[in-house]
């Protein structure tokens, strides 16, 4: 789960990470009124969204006045932004950060994340901040520095030292560097995060280091230990038909294609997905129900798929272990019922209680579409659409 | 004699009281699986299926000779459950339990390094299958009646593709000898080296189907393995072709974060290790077929 700026910074301040001074600002006038709460004459204010690459945008400004923050926000405020990480449609501007303007002397990057490799947390920086991580590990490979914490031990004095001294620094900086790094440690071994960037991380004029850019996701399987993390959750930067899908407890991810896929579980519907491709149409979404879907569950994947407008067939398709089959088939049904099918729909259904599960079909008189295998499902889905989507 | 698991393994079942535990020890019990025992804390001394439940591993361990542990626990509790079978002497534990936390798992992964390397515990999963050798017995909730027993060996990350495989051959009369499931979490009990390396010195199998997807370094691991190590073939398929980069597909590993993470770029590193990768998900059953049959005719 990805929480906002302002967030990681309150949050990374509470463990001793610091970070610039700054409000947060709603409207054009709270954004003026935090300029004079923070005295000094440049701010600089940035848009909250879950994204990076903001600035490339026009999601932040440094500014002079207070007339000029007031513009600048009047201008951001509610419009959508489109960055390198977003989608076509972008992330709404709902929240604005105003902050003191830091004196900038060198900027450093400093990531952490769950390494897959090692299986532990890994620290990653450079001397080279304001990049992205990965055209950094393009362009210069060789300006990054890491370091693995062996968990039993939690990270070693000499290991934020060691990584310090790598990056080049010197004097009271490298003590500040090893406070520092230890406190994003903690942060992230006690939130159960998955992933903290300080980007970039710099030394002020007067050599003191500060977090200038904050990010933080979180693991959403550990989010019942931190039920105040838990609340940061913001829908408005969600795919609002992966906000349905989350509150009804389904996974479930959007694309771009017109054939709604309800699979159970994660590597059948990924192989779906990919027959689809194959068979030359494109899926329209990810979707696992999971095991033991009861028919109400399957009639609310359903309503899910259908909420997004795209969607010109539905591919139903179950190897049943911990399913049953002739659930699936009642839900299918029921779906019929409660939620209004106009389209085409394919089902395969196979593995437990498969026989009950095709008479239940067969014998609904629905114009349901049944396949016996993956392939047959995939291709039957894809002539199913309507001329016009398949032109 | 097949891997990890033959008719003579006595299983217990970690939450064998909840109904999850009951409904699939039922299953397991019926196919003719050992098991032995139960542990559920707080309910020792009363009995379920007509086996024993004590409170700790420990007891179960002492008391019935246990060698295996099954874990339906609550994804809060997991991670504890998992030590606690390691420290009682259970050599080989499958984990269910789906919704881990993933430095929940990290900390498991530096306690098993406690033990000697004889005494260690072997963990598949979590967010898994289970583990079974058809005709003898299996640890976890697939539908057993889908398997044929036989001589390939599978493993995988996730469990439905894992049956379409196992259904596909049996459609054209190839057995399994295991099939391994090693779950969907970014940070996992055994990988796809480990279980391959199993399989190498199982006399009982002869060749092997692994089903990896988008995510982690495991899949390029286990080819750099089978190239260097392995003189039995091996069939694979990566899920994932149509996946976006970045997007998490359902299994919490699941996404594509690093170079060589995509489905395409790990086609590419499976076939230059020389594994025979499958065009698509239907195809496996013919892509082992063919294994099979190009080894006949070496």
């Amino acid at each position: 789960m990805d929480i906002h700026e302002h967030q990681a910074k309150e949050i990374l301040k509470s463990f001793g990470v610091p970070v610039p001074r700054g409000g947060l600002a709603y409207s054009p006038e709270q954004a003026a009124y935090r300029t004079r709460e923070l005295g000094g004459n440049a701010w600089v204010v940035k848009a909250q969204i879950h994204s990076g690459g903001r600035g490339e945008v026009g999601g932040v400004k440094v500014c002079r006045s207070e007339q000029e923050v007031a513009e600048f926000a009047r201008g951001l405020l509610g419009r959508q932004l489109v960055t390198k990480q977003t989608d076509a449609n972008g992330k709404g501007v709902f929240r604005l950060w105003v902050e003191e303007a830091s004196d900038i002397a060198q900027e450093l990057y400093l990531g952490f994340v769950l390494d897959r490799k090692t299986e532990r947390i890994m620290i990653v920086a450079s001397g080279h901040g304001g990049m992205e991580i990965e055209d950094l590990a393009e362009e210069d490979p060789d300006s990054l520095v890491r370091s693995v914490v062996d968990p039993a031990v939690g990270l070693a004095l000499y290991q934020a030292r060691e990584l310090g001294f790598r990056l080049g620094l010197e004097g009271k900086q490298v003590d500040q560097f090893s406070t520092f790094l230890r406190a994003c440690y903690r942060a992230y071994r006690d939130l159960d995060a998955m992933m903290v960037e300080i980007n970039p991380l710099v030394i002020t004029g007067a050599g003191d280091l500060v977090a200038l850019d904050a990010k933080m996701s979180f693991d959403s399987n550990a989010l019942y230990k931190h039920p105040g993390i838990a609340s940061l959750r913001d829908p408005s930067q969600e795919d609002p038909r992966e906000s349905h899908a989350f509150d009804n407890g389904l996974a479930y991810v959007g694309l771009d294609g017109d054939i709604g896929c309800i699979i159970n579980g994660a590597g059948l519907a990924m192989a779906s997905m990919d027959m689809i491709q194959l068979a030359g149409g494109e899926p329209a979404n990810f979707l696992d129900i999971g095991g033991g879907a009861s028919p109400e569950r399957v009639c609310q994947a359903f309503r899910t798929v259908l909420s997004d407008q795209n969607v010109a067939v539905i591919l139903v398709n179950i190897f049943a272990g911990i399913n049953r089959c002739d659930w699936i088939a009642k839900g299918v049904i029921q779906a019929y019922k409660e939620v209004g099918i106009e389209i085409p729909v394919v089902v395969r259904l196979s593995g437990t209680n498969v026989e009950e599960g095709q008479k239940i079909i067969r014998e609904s008189g629905l114009p349901i579409i049944s396949a016996d295998t993956l392939e047959e499902a995939a291709e039957r889905a894809v002539a199913a659409r309507p001329q016009s989507a398949a032109a | 004699m097949a891997i990890l698991i033959d008719e003579n393994t006595k299983v217990v079942v970690q939450g064998l009281s909840g109904r999850i535990g009951q409904f699939h020890a039922q299953e397991m019990i019926e196919y003719g699986t050992r098991v032995v025992a139960g542990v559920t804390p707080g309910k020792g001394g009363s009995t379920v299926l007509n086996r024993p439940v004590f409170n700790t591993v420990r007891e179960a361990v002492e008391q019935t000779g246990a060698e295996a542990s099954l874990l339906f626990v609550p994804p809060a509790f997991a991670a504890d459950a998992m030590m606690e079978a390691a420290d009682a002497g259970i050599r080989t534990a499958v984990c269910v339990t789906d919704g881990i936390p993933a430095q929940d798992m990290m900390r498991v992964k530096r306690f098993l390094r406690r033990y000697p390397r004889d005494r260690k515990m072997r963990l598949i999963g979590p967010n898994c299958a289970g583990i079974i050798s058809p005709g003898k017995g299996f640890m976890g909730i697939m539908p057993p009646a889908i398997y044929m027993p036989g001589r390939v060996g599978i493993v995988g990350r996730s469990g439905t593709l894992g049956y379409e495989a196992a259904s596909q051959m049996k459609a054209l009369g190839i057995g399994i000898s295991s099939s391994i499931g090693i779950g969907g979490d970014p940070i996992n009990g055994s990988s796809f080296k480990d279980i391959l390396e199993l399989f190498e010195n199982d006399p009982e199998t002869d060749a092997v189907m692994m089903i990896g997807e988008i995510g982690g370094p495991q899949e390029a691991e286990a080819a750099a393995y089978a190239r260097d190590h392995m003189t039995k073939p091996v069939g694979a398929y990566i899920a994932g072709l149509a996946a976006p980069k970045g997007r998490q597909m359902g299994h919490a590993g699941a996404i594509i974060s690093a170079f060589g993470e995509s489905a395409q770029e790990k086609v590419e590193i499976l076939s230059s290790a020389g594994i025979t990768v499958a065009p698509n998900p239907s195809a496996m059953g013919r892509t082992m077929a063919e294994v099979l049959g190009l080894k006949a005719a070496a």
